[in-house]
């Protein structure tokens, strides 16, 4: 093995790339514009949730009910009719329809305990379950208050104080960026080896390196360092300007450290691009083969939706995946801001899965080239 | 070949009026001003060296490129104007250079020659009836059902030659038809075009050729140079005009006066042969077996130190084989071979620093430079890094480099980039060159001083070659040769002895004449038969014309579905991956995706220890969302564990909380929830706040009886649609448009790139298939694929996922049907911005599953969207698929309350159609 090979063959790698105007345009893309947009886009977990109410009162219980409910968390009320409910659930224009009954403030005051009817379209998980517990404390604030000018009721002086710690305010943006920086990155790592290598087989170009005093090891750690640094470098880019400065995202830990677990899971990942390129024969299979093994991957890291939350197996499996650590370590360190104590078995994981990827697609390589 | 051509007919029109023609490619000026006429009829050649415009003027010609200065008139009318093109294109056939460049190697004989009758809109029977004759005449019928790829390269050439003749042209413009074939397939494939222009003494040839011998036989010539035209005429007048005796001699006469003092003649002093006994290469009962097919058999031969080896052959008879072996980039099967008195390792470092290799075709870095490419070998060879420098001066001199250094090798034509190899070869002054064709599509000078290179190296620095070449002339230079067939040398010995023996003295009769032997010896299943001329009677109806003229032809449309189609079927692993991988996706994401939030890890710091604080502790503990874990000892334990991650809870019990709870004072619990995840957060903090409630709740029912238990009013929740809130119901549907997205996109997009980047998309140019026709044909098999995935997904969600499926099915698929065309023609509309596979990949990835899993409603409903992504979310297709999804499988919802989003799918359509058509291009820039 020789590091001047080596070196000699990443900057050929990296000049291949600049001659690439298109991929160049792209990677910038993905780590502006796309990671930009996408974070904007995240609505708080209830954001101008639809909600239409359909008052059959019209008393002043119901109306102060109906004005209760303001933006950000929900759009203005729609009044509808009784008959507009269902039709418009089903087109999807609702989440959240509130059926106040006729007669209610009479009932309240007599303390009938009149029944309001909340009915949620339960196909949108995300806002089914947060978005009725919100509209039934602001139901309850105003009933309790219409009826504290009636009658004074005393409850437990229980108060719960609950705070949401690293992100106060819940701000799913933040949460978004990051997650979009982890899926490009790892989109970008594993098309930008593997996708190279097909392409050098595709030209012929590998056979011609095969005939030189180079040796698979020599090739394989090129095209790692020198795709993991254009990454790395694009990443940290995008963290710094993109998510620091324009999206103005606190980041709790240390972006060095940070930067250097992006380094061992770059090492993981470009490793798996190479994999997965001697796996597949042509391009079209490449690609098809990248979207079986980057799905999977980003949706059960973790990232997406809790890993908590998942099957016992899921969570065993992906301990296996690159990923699922490397989520973990971003988010112990950029919003918890752990530090090194916190995260070194995440890093040695990395490690571990790295090195096992690295000496698994070196044997495939060698026998690729056979 | 037809010195009894035809008179010169003034009375016809030139076929090809060229004024003022120019072109280049960014800062290089490919053509100059040209100003030709070239007479209808004949058969007309285009000689002169490298790059100097023949290939750039006959892809002009041919249509496939778009003029940039100049007018071409071909058949009466201008090439600019697009409405001639689409007439005459009918009339024009064209074979671009390189062997099978515009051929489809997992199709058959039969169906590659099939593809391009239907493009000129033949019926079945007509096809048939023209596909057996041309297969007949060329020899190729007995290898109908063979794929292109695996033909010689001389067959390659005869089936592109049947691909351009199906159409009965008036114009066939030939591209270097013969580069890189063999003698006898080169003589069999001149044979067949005289047979045929003998059948349409109408039809105009035009050839260019790098081959002076092939050149005498043409009734006119074009010499052409350095982007100019230096002369045309007739052979014998161009040899009047010159002085000169043969075509080589003539057109180095015809070249300005500094570029003819290049020229010398090739002299190759004799050899000494004293050192016979310094064996270089050796190879002993070398075999090579791929499967049951023998490639290399039973070959024996030793090369003497500074010898020049020749290997002559026909095409794919196990030359390039041989030559891996030696290389180490093949395993021999049996026997041993042996460089510099070393066994082959591929893993000998050392020997690789005395070998210098040259593959048959380009294989050096296309997106570095010249002097990146020489640069990089040199340190990858180790030369001290202060010579690096001038050797690839002295390199780039001697292989008349200098001029293109820092040219990118694509912008150069063939053979430059041949010399640039040759360069890179030698580039470390090794003891071996084992060369693979080098000459290949290289000029005549060229060529000469690259072999005055070769003697030198042997001569004077004893460098031992071991060359294989198709060129008789260079054949004669070596110091043996071996005659290869079939995997088998037939013969071995210094080329004026062979030619003695059987040729009269000539070379490629002794050649051509043992090849017949061989071949008449093996079986003859594999020969070519001697052309057998057919009268094309049934031709004559002039099927070219049928549909040419129309917009749309859904003939032309499905040959394009129908190779797409065959291409997919051949490739079994690609349409598997596309299937099962569906499946397995939308099983992952299907369990994976979970919304419903449970085993929340969480932990309790109770400072007070009573009945009251534990029973309040144990509601959280108990319910199915949390699960608790040890106790937190203090504020730092608190911290440390919530900072790991290990938390997503903690809760804070103050001390004296049971007294306090029994008197009646405030108290205050403390909750922490972690923000990292924010939508786990949000769930935690409800489920929280529930659980506070209803603790309270039973707090209240101890302390003031029943009376407090019935709430001032009631909140009926009802959840519609999915009354037992299982998240696999909620995505499920929601996961079947992004696998109905991603997969058929990526697969469309690849299918156009993918002939960009391979070439055949030169067929698209030259043929008279329209835009909308080609989109929409290659289109459909990927419709009907993702189809057969959206039954799958479907099948898959029902009774596996168990999502009960509640509305009108027909709707279903009625919006999957209009979906699969939207997600492939997007594919289709990426491709055209894309020119490489890797961009075409990252882009369709993109492109795809980002707007698929955050703008479409698939977590977050679309109505709650901000910014560009709610913009998105509005138009992008997937959200109105998954509205649709969702209602028909959940909502129990027919096509009448879909309208919205089906009209949505419907203008869809024809948007992303147009958009395809408007960026694609019909000819080459």
């Amino acid at each position: 093995m020789r590091s001047g090979n080596i070196v000699q063959l990443g900057v050929k790698e990296l000049r291949g790339l600049v001659r690439n105007p298109m991929m160049l345009a792209l990677i910038i893309y993905a780590f502006t514009v796309s990671i930009y947009t996408a974070s904007r886009a995240q609505p708080e977990t209830l954001n101008q949730a639809a909600l239409a109410i359909v008052d059959e009162d019209k008393s002043p219980a119901a109306t102060r009910i109906i004005t209760a409910f303001s933006p950000p968390y929900f759009a203005v009320p729609r009044l509808i009719s009784q008959s507009d409910m269902m039709s418009r659930m089903d087109a999807g224009l609702d989440t959240f329809a509130l059926n106040i009954p006729p007669n209610f403030q009479r009932d309240l005051l007599a303390q009938r305990s009149p029944a309001i009817q909340l009915n949620v379209d339960a196909t949108r998980m995300s806002q089914a379950f947060t978005g009725s517990g919100y509209i039934q404390s602001i139901v309850s604030d105003e009933v309790s208050e219409f009826l504290s000018r009636y009658r004074s009721a005393a409850p437990l002086p229980i108060d719960l104080a609950l705070r949401a710690r690293f992100n106060p305010e819940l701000n799913k943006s933040w949460f978004g960026a990051i997650n979009n920086i982890i899926s490009s990155v790892t989109m970008l790592s594993i098309i930008l080896t593997g996708a190279a290598l097909i392409r050098e087989r595709e030209h012929g170009t590998i056979e011609h390196l095969l005939v030189m005093p180079v040796t698979p090891f020599e090739v394989m750690a090129s095209k790692i360092w020198s795709m993991g640094l254009v990454v790395l470098v694009a990443a940290s880019v995008s963290l710094i300007f993109v998510v620091q400065g324009l999206l103005a995202v606190r980041i709790g830990g240390s972006v060095p450290l940070f930067l250097c677990g992006t380094a061992l899971y770059l090492f993981a990942t470009t490793s798996m691009g190479i994999f997965l390129a001697t796996s597949a024969g042509t391009m079209p299979q490449f690609g098809l083969l990248l979207m079986l093994v980057l799905m999977p991957l980003q949706m059960l890291s973790g990232a997406t939706t809790p890993r908590e939350s998942m099957p016992e197996l899921i969570q065993n499996i992906m301990l296996a995946a690159p990923n699922t650590h490397f989520v973990i370590m971003a988010q112990a360190i950029l919003f918890r801001g752990a530090g090194l104590g916190v995260v070194w078995p995440q890093l040695a994981a990395l490690l571990v899965i790295g090195g096992l990827l690295f000496v698994l697609s070196l044997r495939r390589f060698r026998q690729f080239l056979r | 070949m037809n010195n009894e051509s035809p008179e010169p007919r003034s009375s016809v029109a030139p076929v090809i009026r060229l004024e003022g023609v120019g072109l280049h490619y960014g800062a290089i000026r490919a053509l100059d001003r040209i100003a030709l006429e070239i007479p209808a009829e004949r058969m007309v050649g285009l000689i002169g060296p490298d790059g100097v415009g023949k290939s750039s003027l006959l892809s002009l010609v041919a249509g496939a490129r778009a003029i940039q200065d100049g007018r071409v008139h071909v058949l009466g009318g201008d090439m600019a104007d697009a409405a001639h093109r689409r007439r005459t294109c009918p009339q024009i056939a064209y074979m671009p250079q390189g062997l099978g460049k515009n051929l489809y190697p997992t199709l058959s004989v039969f169906e590659n020659v099939d593809f391009f009758g239907r493009l000129f809109g033949h019926d079945r029977r007509e096809r048939e009836e023209r596909i057996r004759q041309l297969l007949g005449n060329t020899g190729l019928a007995p290898f109908a059902d063979r794929p292109a790829g695996k033909l010689s390269g001389g067959m390659k050439q005869k089936l592109g030659l049947c691909c351009a003749l199906i159409h009965d042209p008036d114009l066939l413009i030939l591209d270097e038809p013969t580069t890189g074939v063999d003698p006898l397939s080169r003589r069999q494939f001149w044979e067949l075009i005289d047979e045929i222009r003998k059948d349409r003494p109408g039809m105009s040839v035009i050839v260019a050729t790098a081959y002076m011998e092939e050149a005498a036989r043409f009734d006119w010539l074009v010499a052409m140079n350095d982007g100019h035209v230096l002369a045309t005429g007739t052979p014998a007048e161009l040899l009047r005009q010159t002085g000169t005796d043969n075509l080589d001699a003539a057109f180095i006469a015809l070249l300005p006066e500094e570029q003819r003092r290049e020229h010398r003649e090739v002299v190759i002093p004799p050899r000494a042969r004293d050192r016979d006994d310094d064996i270089a290469i050796e190879a002993k009962h070398l075999t090579v077996r791929f499967g049951d097919f023998t490639a290399v058999d039973n070959v024996s031969f030793r090369i003497a130190r500074g010898e020049i080896f020749g290997f002559l052959g026909s095409n794919g008879c196990g030359k390039t084989t041989t030559m891996k072996v030696l290389t180490g980039l093949l395993p021999a099967s049996e026997g041993d071979a042996r460089l510099l008195g070393r066994e082959v390792d591929p893993r000998d470092m050392d020997v690789r620093h005395r070998v210098g290799y040259m593959s048959q075709a380009f294989s050096l870095y296309s997106e570095l430079t010249v002097r990146q490419n020489l640069e990089l070998h040199a340190r990858l060879f180790r030369l001290a890094s202060e010579t690096i420098d001038d050797r690839v001066r002295d390199m780039a001199g001697r292989f008349d480099l200098t001029k293109v250094i820092d040219a990118l090798p694509d912008a150069l034509p063939l053979g430059v980039r041949q010399r640039l190899s040759l360069a890179v070869a030698m580039i470390h002054a090794p003891d071996i060159l084992i060369l693979d064709e080098p000459t290949s599509g290289v000029d005549p000078v060229a060529r000469d001083g690259f072999w005055q290179i070769l003697s030198d190296l042997s001569r004077q620095d004893s460098v031992t070659i071991f060359v294989s070449t198709h060129f008789m002339n260079e054949a004669e230079r070596c110091d043996r040769i071996s005659l290869m067939h079939a995997g088998k040398v037939m013969i071995s010995d210094t080329p004026e002895r062979i030619a003695a023996r059987r040729g009269n003295g000539s070379l490629e009769e002794a050649f051509v004449a043992y090849l017949k032997d061989a071949i008449a010896a093996t079986e003859t299943t594999e020969t070519a038969p001697a052309p057998q001329v057919a009268t094309t009677a049934t031709a004559k109806t002039h099927g070219a014309m049928h549909g040419a003229l129309r917009f749309f032809d859904p003939r032309r449309m499905f040959a394009y579905t129908q190779r797409e189609a065959l291409e997919l079927k051949r490739d079994p692993i690609r349409a598997t991956l596309a299937i099962l991988g569906s499946l397995i996706l939308m099983f992952v994401m299907g369990y994976g995706i979970n919304m419903d939030v449970e085993d929340l890890s969480f932990a309790a710091m109770d400072r007070d220890d009573t009945t009251v604080s534990r029973d309040y502790i144990l509601q959280i503990a108990g319910s199915r969302y949390f699960t608790e874990l040890a106790p937190i000892t203090d504020y730092d334990d608190l911290d440390r564990r919530m900072r790991n991650g290990e938390l997503s809870l903690a809760i804070e019990i103050p001390p004296g909380f049971g007294r306090d709870v029994a008197r009646g004072s405030n108290v205050q619990i403390g909750a922490w929830v972690d923000g990292a995840m924010p939508s786990r957060a949000e769930t935690v903090r409800s489920y929280v706040q529930a659980m506070h409630a209803t603790w309270l709740a039973q707090r209240a029912r101890q302390l003031y009886g029943n009376a407090a238990t019935t709430g001032d009013f009631q909140l009926e929740v009802r959840f519609l649609y999915n009354p037992d809130i299982r998240s696999i119901v909620a995505m499920a549907p929601a996961v079947i448009p992004i696998l109905l997205l991603i997969i058929p996109a990526i697969l469309a997009t690849l299918s156009v790139v993918r002939e960009k980047e391979l070439g055949s998309i030169i067929n698209f140019y030259v043929t008279p298939v329209t835009r909308i026709e080609f989109l929409v044909g290659k289109q459909l098999p990927y419709v009907a694929l993702a189809m057969l995935n959206f039954f799958l997904l479907t099948a898959f969600a029902v009774f596996v996922f168990r999502v009960p499926f509640t509305g009108s099915f027909v709707a279903f698929t009625s919006a999957a049907l209009l979906y699969v065309i939207i997600t492939t023609a997007m594919g289709l509309v990426i491709s055209s911005f894309m020119t490489s596979q890797i961009a075409a990949i990252f882009a369709t990835a993109l492109l795809t599953m980002i707007p698929a899993t955050q703008y479409s409603g698939l977590v977050d409903p679309v109505s709650s969207l901000q910014g560009a992504g709610a913009i998105i979310g509005r138009i992008y297709p997937a959200a109105h698929f998954v509205t649709i999804t969702r209602g028909t499988f959940s909502k129990g919802l027919d096509f009448g309350d879909l309208s919205g989003p089906f009209l949505a799918l419907l203008v869809t359509i024809p948007v992303l159609l147009s958009l395809g058509v408007a960026f694609l291009k019909k000819q080459a820039n």
